[in-house]
């Protein structure tokens, strides 16, 4: 079944790709390319992080502003705190695993419900990150470019194309996601609770520990998200850095074959929705026929067309299978 | 009796239906007279509940044909079986169980005054229905705060109120208790006196003996014959269903209980914290936990299992100190519990039959963190050939199993993980005869291997049958220990109806 959705996906995307270089021919410029692989190497980390969540049949809305929190509060730390980089970041970064504790610990012993409690946490770290910064743009100016590197440089292919670090870091990630999700027996164990917590804790595992372990997952993977994505930009506004980003990280997602009713979803999968959600973009700001305000209006179709298809091809092939079975028997 | 009438309320012939990988039905036929009571009976997987979907329309045919007055008839959606006066009463109740018995019976036809639900006039026609039932509640009572028992007979208070003139159950007792079984009963015999025709289909031959007009035997997805009420006798039956004898049904042999694996001392489960309960149990004994239904075997079963913490009291398992804050720490004291309710807590039925069958073992057998493939083919082999589980492959989804194919499947995944103490809760509930008695057997050998097993159920026979003593309960406590020499169904009943021991024995 996810093989099917995946093939699917990667379908509309091919479509999407080729629709948009045959509209417009600043499309596959190497730089137009760079850029494209860029964004969608940054969205797919924070895309990955949201899926476990998903998976388990929750959900995480405070993404955005957890990369807001720690996009902003890196550069304050290092330029307005004075605090020395090497201790700046892991100082952001355990911020973003207890962010995902946090959640984990209200959502599975305090019984909130998921959408409750990350929906306070994206009104909480938004406010807090915008509280301590004043509402001052953060970023490091011209300092700290070997740093910055991570997220900017580029391993160079031809002269004018290379690729872009965080692909290369998106591409580790993915793989140890994609190693935990299908070959370790937490993987397992997340793909069970999805589907019934109730049968996976009768059959001896730690429910509560493996739910807090995916809503870690997921902020941390947006606290990485965050730094890098501060670093690209160089850039951050408070009050609209990281805005609807869960909203794009939870739709790839969806894209890729995850069920919000949890239980499905595959990393691949994933990776491939978030590329699209960024082609789509791309095809907005190129073409010059789509008028670039009605980019959310696209985008929405597109997903409710995916999520539709998905369910017809679904049906189909049911369809076929039967009447299969019925020529065959 | 009705049995001559010309024209049968319903012809099925030569009806076929396959699943991938699977052929449900080779070509089935069946008649169904007006004001018969008809069982249908076969093993796990035999099609049963499959033709009966078809007949409610919940599922279509792949061929054949469906007659219905004389008339061919499309049952090509539940409504349609409705129109046709067919209602199927599903094992799994479709109750909301928020509202009241008469906005239940009434749901979505709901009499109106204008725009509004006409209360009044509602209230007034369920009382009719439940009364057709045998059931003197208000109609205005919640639908939660009823029994199992009583929510099914509001299904067919339920099917009536829409003129049901053939009423289908499947396998409607598995989860009632022997009185409320016996109401059911008058209930089905009292519409059979009013012209309603109800196809029946049970795995508990006792029930069939009892009830059935004729009996129709379904084995894998063809007629295997057609018993009248004359001939429907136990071995008959099974004979028919397997196509052999059973002989020896419980095989029990004698072996010297070893020594004390789990004992229980004044532990209180949170639902009935005013009871202490305290027992031992023995490396290679069979312990039957008898008891009406609500008396709190389960609760007693979740409580050793972790599942609930206990409200006080403690245990020993092997000698040491054992209070389980979870499944897992029972587990991992070798303690495995098949229970009650497979859909909810024994199976993920989304995932594939192997996924569920090495679940609970994967943390033994990883491999540092990693899943050990084949470890759990290895499992997922040994137990669909041990346990002779009916499906296509080890990958199909567990959803689409036959029900008793799932409880085995349930049972697997336990067995998987040797446990030293086996806590059962209605382990072969909807499992046909033959699968019951390769279960039983198989809790014979776990014994003699010195396994100690605990096993609930409201199956005297099988407790009478299996069992080296008895536990009694009656509303939280225990009410008494039974050894076998002392065995009698009426001493167990006594006990389990709050009897003194002492009167008993
Ligand atoms: N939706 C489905 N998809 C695939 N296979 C199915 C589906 N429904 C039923 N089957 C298969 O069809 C066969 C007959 O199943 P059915 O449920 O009718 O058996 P049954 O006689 O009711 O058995 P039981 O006594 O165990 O309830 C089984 O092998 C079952 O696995
Ligand atoms: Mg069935």
């Amino acid at each position: 079944m996810q093989t099917k959705k995946i093939f699917g996906i990667l379908s509309l995307l091919v479509a999407v790709v080729l629709f948009t270089a045959s509209q417009s021919g600043s499309f596959l410029d190497p730089f137009n390319l760079e850029n494209l692989i860029r964004r969608t190497s940054l969205f797919g980390i924070i895309s990955i992080g949201v899926a476990f969540v998903i998976i388990t049949g929750g959900i995480d809305l405070s993404i955005g502003s957890v990369i807001c929190l720690v996009g902003c509060g890196l550069p304050w730390l290092v330029m307005v705190q004075k605090w020395p980089l090497a201790a700046a970041v892991p100082a952001v970064f355990s911020v973003a695993v207890l962010i995902g504790v946090a959640h984990g610990f209200l959502i599975t012993r305090l019984k909130i419900q998921p959408f409750v409690v990350t929906l306070c946490g994206l009104l909480l770290y938004r406010g807090l990150a915008r509280g301590f910064t004043q509402d001052q743009t953060m970023g490091f100016q011209s300092e700290y470019k070997g740093f910055r590197a991570l997220a900017t440089a580029e391993i160079p292919i031809t002269d004018q194309f290379g690729i872009p670090m965080p692909f290369v870091l998106l591409v580790v990630l993915a793989v140890l996601a994609a190693v935990f999700l299908n070959r370790t027996i937490y993987g397992r164990y997340l793909l069970a609770i999805g589907r019934n917590e109730e049968a996976a804790r009768f059959s001896g595992i730690n429910t509560r520990a493996m739910i807090l372990v995916a809503y870690v997952i997921s902020a941390t993977m947006a606290g990485i998200g965050g730094i890098l994505f501060m670093m690209d930009s160089n850039f951050a506004q408070p009050s609209e850095f990281g805005n609807f980003y869960e909203l794009y990280a939870i739709a790839a997602a969806v894209l890729g074959g995850c069920s919000l009713r949890g239980g499905e979803g595959s990393i691949l999968g994933v990776l491939i929705g978030t590329a699209l959600m960024q082609v789509l973009q791309n095809m907005i700001n190129l073409v010059d026929w789509i008028p670039t305000n009605i980019e959310f209006a696209v985008i929405g179709a597109v997903i409710l067309c995916g999520v539709v298809a998905d369910e017809v091809v679904k049906r189909m092939a049911a369809l076929r299978r039967a009447a299969q079975a019925r020529t065959g028997a | 009796m009705a049995a001559a009438s010309p024209s049968p309320l319903l012809t099925v012939e030569r009806v076929t239906k396959s699943f991938p990988g699977v052929r449900a039905l080779k070509g089935v036929s069946l008649q169904v007279q007006s004001g018969e009571v008809l069982a249908v009976i076969g093993e796990n997987g035999a099609g049963k509940s499959t033709l009966m979907k078809i007949l409610a329309g919940v599922q279509e045919p792949d061929s054949g044909t469906i007659t219905i007055d004389g008339k061919p008839a499309r049952l090509d959606s539940v409504l349609s079986a409705l129109r046709h006066g067919i209602a199927l009463i599903h094992q799994e109740l479709n109750l909301a169980d928020n509202l009241s018995a008469a906005a239940n019976i009434f749901l979505g036809r709901e009499p109106r005054r204008g725009p509004f639900i006409d209360f009044a006039s509602m209230n007034e026609r369920a009382t009719k229905f439940l009364k057709d039932v045998g059931l003197r509640i208000p109609p205005t009572t919640l639908v939660r705060s009823l029994t199992i028992g009583r929510q099914q007979l509001i299904e067919i208070a339920k099917a009536l109120s829409v003129n049901a003139r053939l009423l289908i159950m499947d396998e409607p007792t598995s989860s009632l208790s022997a009185a409320e079984s016996e109401t059911l009963f008058a209930v089905i015999r009292q519409l059979r006196e009013r012209g309603v025709s109800v196809v029946y289909i049970s795995h508990r031959l006792g029930e069939v003996r009892e009830l059935a007009d004729r009996v129709v035997v379904l084995r894998d997805g063809e007629n295997a014959g057609e018993l009248s009420r004359a001939e429907a006798t136990h071995e008959n039956m099974v004979r028919h269903m397997v196509g052999r004898d059973l002989s020896q049904f419980y095989a029990r042999r004698p072996h010297p209980a070893g020594d004390v694996v789990l004992e229980l001392k004044g532990l209180r489960s949170p639902v009935w914290p005013q009871h202490a309960v305290s027992f031992a149990l023995r490396a290679g004994e069979i312990v039957g936990l008898a008891g009406l239904v609500g008396a709190g075997r389960t609760e007693l079963l979740q409580t050793i299992f972790g599942v609930v913490a206990p409200a006080g009291g403690t245990m020993t398992a092997a000698g040491r100190p054992f209070i389980p804050q979870s499944p897992r720490d029972a587990i991992e004291t070798g303690i495995a519990l098949v229970p009650e309710d497979r859909k909810q807590e024994g199976l993920v039925l989304g995932m594939d039959v192997a996924e569920n069958l090495s679940l609970p073992s994967l943390r033994r057998d990883q491999r540092r963190g990693f899943l050990n493939f084949p470890r759990e083919r290895e499992i997922s082999t040994e137990m669909i050939d041990g346990l002779r589980i009916k499906t296509p492959s080890a990958a199909q989804i567990v959803q689409f199993l036959s029900g008793g194919n799932q409880q085995k499947v349930v049972l697997g995944k336990w067995l998987a993980l040797d446990p030293k103490v086996l806590l059962l809760d209605e382990p072969t509930r909807g499992i046909d005869i033959g699968a019951k008695r390769e279960i039983y057997a198989l809790m014979d050998q776990l014994a003699a291997r010195g396994v100690a097993i605990l096993f609930a159920s409201s199956e005297m026979e099988e407790v009478l049958g299996m069992s080296d003593r008895v536990l009694v309960m009656h509303e939280g406590r225990l009410s008494g220990e039974v050894a076998r020499a002392e065995l009698s169904e009426e001493t167990v009943m006594h006990l389990a109806t709050g009897g003194d021991r002492r009167e008993a024995a």
